[in-house]
């Protein structure tokens, strides 16, 4: 395998890792202050329709981007209803609104585009389109760098920059602010937050939100920047390899960069079958390089990888105790 | 001298929760600087008052006056605002971040951590010189003794400038030493001008740690005395309503044969760790053996292998033959069935089944005993629920009503229940745990009789419990346990609260006499 090939392999692991990596950041607030949400796929799903739906009708990427993060908080919402108004079971709650969202966002798209539950091509300005970085031309010449720099890091559309520069902020957010602070200390053990005359409640529905907003950024990128509108089922399960990721990445924001872009890179893999068989010499069938990064999933969810203590209030609804 | 206007002043404090009424008009005055002990039995509405003070409940009725000032108190936020620091009895910290982490949650100084970090290192190191309240602040609160948690807990009160310090049942956990450390701690507290108020059901540190003391029967409050001028017998006839035998009346022990032998016996939890590290001892008929020791250093595997309930190694021998300690012959039923009967520790998810009623519980475990069946098909009702009245009218289970579900009755009531069930179907070996864990004086006094009763016809006893008081009174010889081994067994005519102390924070040889 040439340079050129493995920086092309490496692009794609960006552009695929991206929304896995939206993804599972989104979980990472969410599951940290003790709300487990099974539920990001189908947010992912309502925020890609809801974005491509209104960007094909504006022509405006930017007013379905809006849309796209309104239709996934709308599911956050009713995700933190269920689950810390109401206390309900978490799981259950994610997996009812998968469901809904698989139905809802075929029947709207098709309502409105009756293209078979697609909405309209998107083109032009209802697109995210690529941004060269400073500086990516001149320095192409630069030996090894050079076409790193030009042909992996430049030349992503603007949420791919976003998605990296949201794992900084996270760790900042988690480990350097009160507001990281009580999030942990509330997934953790929420009577402690509660009993310093800290809100739980306010805490885990903020924590919600922000879930709903990166799941919407997750959504519109699939639909307005890897693809050009949305189809059925188009996530294809990246919300629950996300959450593989989340594990692997045992809830910190570092590691769900290097877990993401692990996922990234096997699906980039898929798309190169010529590649794999250059590399193992032998001929991979498509559907086995295709199936790679959720074989992965199971291991990482058998616990192969390592014992994963989760949040230790996750999943359980705060009642005061008498 | 404590000054003129009290630090706390609650008048005609009224709450209930549905129909029951917790708090009744509850009066109590708190002078600056004193130790005011609060005691009650459980469900004497003690807890709820404190969390009124708290402002985790708020009241029906009634007034808080703050040194003098009416108070609302609608949350926990205007509690700390007003000086109130609280320590659970459950502790309130997050376990895997550090003391000063869990000291500065919820009173940051701004949206960034580090000031309020390092400010809160300062103070820490000052308040631990000032008050013997030494703690690690990078350590985990996981890695961290109960004793260090319950000093963070203070800590946090302090570092929130609490003058008024509530502690609920704050020697529960603690070692003997601890809990004489926790009082130096409180007593330098109080000569620093802090209020204290401390909830117990131990007379004994009302009488060490107190001024003043505040008795509390069924919500309502019924005496405020100087504890200088009053004596434990008063307290628990206030507490109780009546007159209580506090020492338990015991004649000496006859010890017979062994009739359990304990060899080696090594107790693995589900994680691999080893809590039990090779027990052995020899269990004679007509003896209490008492197991000494505190929570969780290995006395619940101990019940839990020797009931059937837990797997486990080594060998131990019932009348001669050996009992299975793993697979299909070690579970609940066949223990009963071979005459080792069991008081769990937790009544509530080992002993009964809190939505079922009282003759179903009185059942369990016995339900296959054939004078309980009709028929090859069915159960005897009938016959069940005639015995169970039986039952609960020789242990004065109240209300005696067979049909009632077991989570309708006291805490001391349902531990009768489990009592009864056990002592009557007339064991060879009676496996006891905390038996008046959350039981009040009365029912207390009732359970130590008929264990003795049982011993006193031959059988054999092994009492596991946390409360010295009760290993001491109640047994012919002690072990104590630390980390999962046997520190040593001890006479309780030739030993005191101090050397038991010792053995049980893990010190061999238990030196001093």
């Amino acid at each position: 395998m040439d340079y050129a090939t493995l920086l092309q392999i490496l692009d794609s692991t960006i552009r695929l890792g991206i929304p896995l990596l939206l993804a599972c950041l989104a979980g990472l607030y969410s599951e940290r202050a003790g709300i487990f949400d099974i539920g990001l796929e189908g947010k992912m799903l309502m925020a890609a329709m809801s974005s491509a739906t209104v960007a094909a009708l504006t022509g405006s990427v930017w007013i379905g981007l809006a849309a796209g993060i309104a239709g996934s908080m709308l599911f956050a919402l009713v995700h933190g209803l269920a689950s810390i108004t109401f206390r309900g079971n978490q799981l259950i709650s994610g997996v009812a609104l998968n469901f809904v969202a698989s139905g809802i966002t075929v029947l709207i798209a098709q309502s409105i585009f009756a293209q078979g539950g697609r909405t309209a091509p998107l083109e032009g300005g209802a697109r995210f389109l690529p941004i060269d970085l400073p500086f990516a031309e001149a320095l192409q010449g630069v030996p090894i760098l050079g076409p790193l720099y030009y042909e992996v890091i430049s030349g992503h559309s603007i949420l791919v920059y976003v998605g990296l520069l949201l794992v900084p902020l996270t760790w900042f957010v988690l480990y350097r602010t009160r507001y990281g602070l009580r999030l942990r200390a509330v997934g953790e053990n929420p009577a402690s937050v509660d009993t310093a005359g800290v809100s739980v409640r306010n805490l885990r529905y903020s924590a919600v939100m922000i879930t709903g907003v990166l799941c919407g950024l997750a959504g519109a990128y699939m639909a307005c920047g890897l693809q050009a509108g949305f189809g059925r089922e188009m996530t294809a399960g990246r919300g629950y390899i996300a959450l593989a990721a989340l594990i692997f990445a045992k809830w910190r924001p570092w590691q769900a960069l290097g877990a993401t872009m692990l996922f990234g890179f096997f699906q980039a893999l898929a798309l190169r079958p010529d590649v794999v068989e250059a590399v193992v010499r032998v001929k991979v069938p498509v559907p086995a390089l295709d199936a790679l990064p959720y074989i992965l999933t199971v291991v990482v969810l058998a616990g192969l990888v390592g014992k994963a203590i989760p949040p230790r209030a996750g999943g359980e609804p705060y009642v005061k105790e008498r | 001298m404590p000054n003129a206007i009290p630090a706390i002043e609650l008048k005609g404090i009224s709450k209930s929760f549905g129909p029951v009424q917790a708090n009744r008009d509850i009066n109590i005055s708190v002078p600056k600087g004193t130790i005011h002990g609060i005691i009650g039995e459980n469900g004497a509405g003690k807890s709820t008052l404190m969390s009124i003070l708290y402002g985790f409940y708020k009241a029906d009725a009634g007034e808080i006056l703050i040194n003098g000032t009416l108070t609302a108190i609608p949350d926990s936020q205007s509690a700390i605002r007003a000086g109130i620091g609280m320590v659970f009895q459950h502790f309130k910290l997050v376990q895997n971040f550090t003391v000063l982490e869990n000291v500065i949650l919820g009173v940051e100084d701004g949206p960034l951590l580090k000031s309020s970090l390092s400010k809160a290192r300062r103070v820490l190191a000052d308040l631990s010189r000032e008050y013997e309240l030494d703690v690690n602040p990078d350590a985990l609160i996981e890695d961290l003794s109960v004793g260090h948690q319950q000093r963070v807990e203070i800590l946090k009160a302090l570092y929130r400038q609490a003058d008024i310090l509530i502690l609920d049942e704050p020697t529960g956990v603690l070692t003997p030493d601890e809990a004489d450390h926790l009082f130096r701690i409180l007593k330098g507290l109080k000569d620093q001008g802090k209020t204290i108020i401390l909830i117990t059901h131990k007379l004994r540190e009302i009488m060490e740690a107190t001024d003043n003391v505040s008795v509390m029967r069924r919500g309502t409050m019924v005496g405020n005395v100087k504890t200088a001028e009053t004596s434990p017998e008063q307290l628990a006839e206030l507490m109780v309503g009546r007159k209580v035998l506090l020492e338990v009346e015991k004649g000496t022990a006859t010890p017979g044969e062994i009739v359990l032998k304990v060899e080696n016996l090594r107790v693995r939890d589900e994680a691999g760790v080893e809590r039990l590290k090779g027990i052995s001892f020899e269990l004679r008929k007509g003896e209490i053996l008492g197991i000494a020791g505190v929570a969780g250093n290995g006395q619940s595997e101990l019940l839990a292998a020797l009931g059937g309930i837990h797997a486990a190694s080594g060998r131990v021998t019932f009348k001669g033959g050996d009992l299975p300690l793993t697979g299909a012959g070690a579970n609940g039923r066949a223990r009963r069935d071979a005459g080792i009967g069991h008081i769990p520790e937790d009544r509530q998810s080992l002993g009964l089944i809190m939505d079922f009623t009282a003759w179903e519980n009185m059942a369990f475990g016995y339900h296959t005993l054939p004078k309980y069946q009709k028929n090859l098909f069915e159960m005897d009702n009938n016959a069940i629920r005639q015995d169970t009245e039986a039952k609960m009218a020789m242990y004065d289970v109240r209300p005696p009503i067979p049909t009632l579900a077991a989570k309708n009755f006291s805490g001391g009531n349902q531990q009768k229940i489990v009592v009864a069930r056990e002592i009557e179907s007339d064991p060879e070996v009676l496996l006891v745990g905390q038996p008046t864990r959350g039981v009040d004086i009365g029912a207390i006094e009732f359970i130590h009789k008929e264990i003795i009763a049982l011993r006193d016809a031959g059988k054999a006893i092994l009492l596991v419990s946390v409360e010295l008081d009760e290993i001491l009174s109640l047994s012919d010889r002690i072990a104590v346990m630390f980390d999962g081994q046997i520190m040593g067994f001890k006479d309780p005519e030739n030993t005191n609260e101090r050397e038991l102390g010792l053995l049980m924070a893990g010190v061999s040889g238990g030196a001093a006499k």
